[in-house]
């Protein structure tokens, strides 16, 4: 891979990808600042709070620990709530992995870090193909359609919640605007229900999280999963091929 | 306002590679693998499933339990969220005809 690289931010596919996130970037504001606001209140030193906007970039995983920091909770207890609430990104890093090998591990790891629920549907929903490793010019515009999305998602998100803790004691808690962060991931579950079953997955793992929400360490997500998984695999016509993923070795 | 504590810190950079470490959790080694065929099958499946597992506590629970009131603008937003999703596609109109059922219920009459 010895070809000059131009920075990934002057590729074309970068603009595309501000473009695709461009009209969601909102919504992420909206939760940012109320993320920002909500940690302040919450009795976090402010520099605490800064430190938590630019380093976790991870709002749902924030705001379970917040109350737990607080509270004095053993940091192991306040990882693994972190961990639980994160495990969707686990999920999503094993459809993405085609899409990062070709790249050093610290650059796998930057671009994985960056990646947030938004980029993560809005990238594989215009690249839904991963291409052959080989294919280095495609990989290339994918990278830089991936960081276009994880830029503005970065700027959505950081710039507002740092507003948010500037500012909040002049932004009610009880506005209640950070519901636009919920309705965001709402809109982007929904652009996942793509067929039957999905949606069968969707309302099995939400009623199964619930249903286990009195577990510690925010297990009640893993359980949500899990179910979900087993229920639709158990749904599926044993003999029916795979619709949407292509696999190693099938010939189209 | 509290005092910043180094106890703190270590906890919000443990929180930091946490989010790393998950978020590049299948790309961190470059061993060659496969998944099982079921997990493989199971992919379909397990995204939008993380997803409604985070969300649909949020939308339907207060403090812990299932909300027992039909006044609650969070259910309310959520539908008609997804009736602008099914109708229009698009994650922004789902974002602001959420919006613009909560805020009215929420702030105006409380729910």
């Amino acid at each position: 891979m010895n070809f000059p690289k131009e920075p990934l931010w002057r590729h074309p596919e970068f603009r595309q990808g501000v473009r695709d996130m461009a009209p969601i970037a909102a919504g992420t504001a909206a939760w940012g600042l109320m993320t920002g606001v909500a940690m302040v209140k919450s009795g976090l030193s402010v520099f605490e709070c800064v430190l938590m906007t630019v380093v976790v970039f991870a709002g749902s995983s924030q705001l379970a620990a917040v109350p737990l920091m607080v509270a004095g909770a053993p940091m192991w207890v306040i990882l693994a709530t972190a961990a639980c609430v994160n495990l969707r990104f686990v999920v999503f890093s094993a459809h993405l992995r085609p899409y990062m090998m070709h790249q050093p591990l610290w650059r796998r790891m930057a671009g994985g870090y960056f990646t947030t629920d938004l980029s993560y549907v809005m990238f594989t929903a215009r690249h839904p193909k991963p291409v052959p490793p080989d294919d280095l010019p495609t990989l290339r515009a994918q990278e830089a359609s991936l960081a276009g999305n994880c830029a503005v998602t970065w700027v959505a998100w950081v710039v507002p919640s740092l507003l948010g803790i500037a500012m909040a004691n002049a932004v009610p808690l009880h506005w209640g605007l950070g519901f636009a962060g919920i309705l965001a991931l709402l809109g982007i579950t929904l652009s996942l229900a793509s067929s039957r079953l999905r949606l069968i997955s969707a309302g099995v793992a939400g009623a199964a999280a619930v249903a286990a929400f009195a577990l510690p360490l925010k297990l009640n997500i893993l359980v949500g999963i899990a179910a979900a998984v087993a229920v639709c695999l158990m749904l599926e016509k044993p003999a029916r091929p795979d619709a949407g993923l292509p696999k190693a070795g099938e010939a189209a | 306002m509290m005092q910043t504590d180094g106890w703190t810190i270590v906890t919000i950079l443990g929180l930091a590679l946490v989010t790393v470490i998950t978020r590049s959790f299948f790309f961190l080694s470059s061993k060659p693998w496969t998944l099982p065929d079921w997990a493989q099958r199971g992919l379909h499946y397990a995204p939008i499933a993380a997803l409604a597992a985070v969300i649909v506590p949020e939308i339907v629970m207060t403090q812990g339990s299932l909300i027992s009131t039909w006044r609650d603008a969070r259910v309310f937003a959520a539908l008609a969220g997804a009736a602008w999703f099914f109708w229009r596609r698009g994650v922004l109109g789902t974002i602001i005809a959420g919006m613009a059922v909560y805020l009215p219920l929420h702030v105006g009459l409380g729910w």
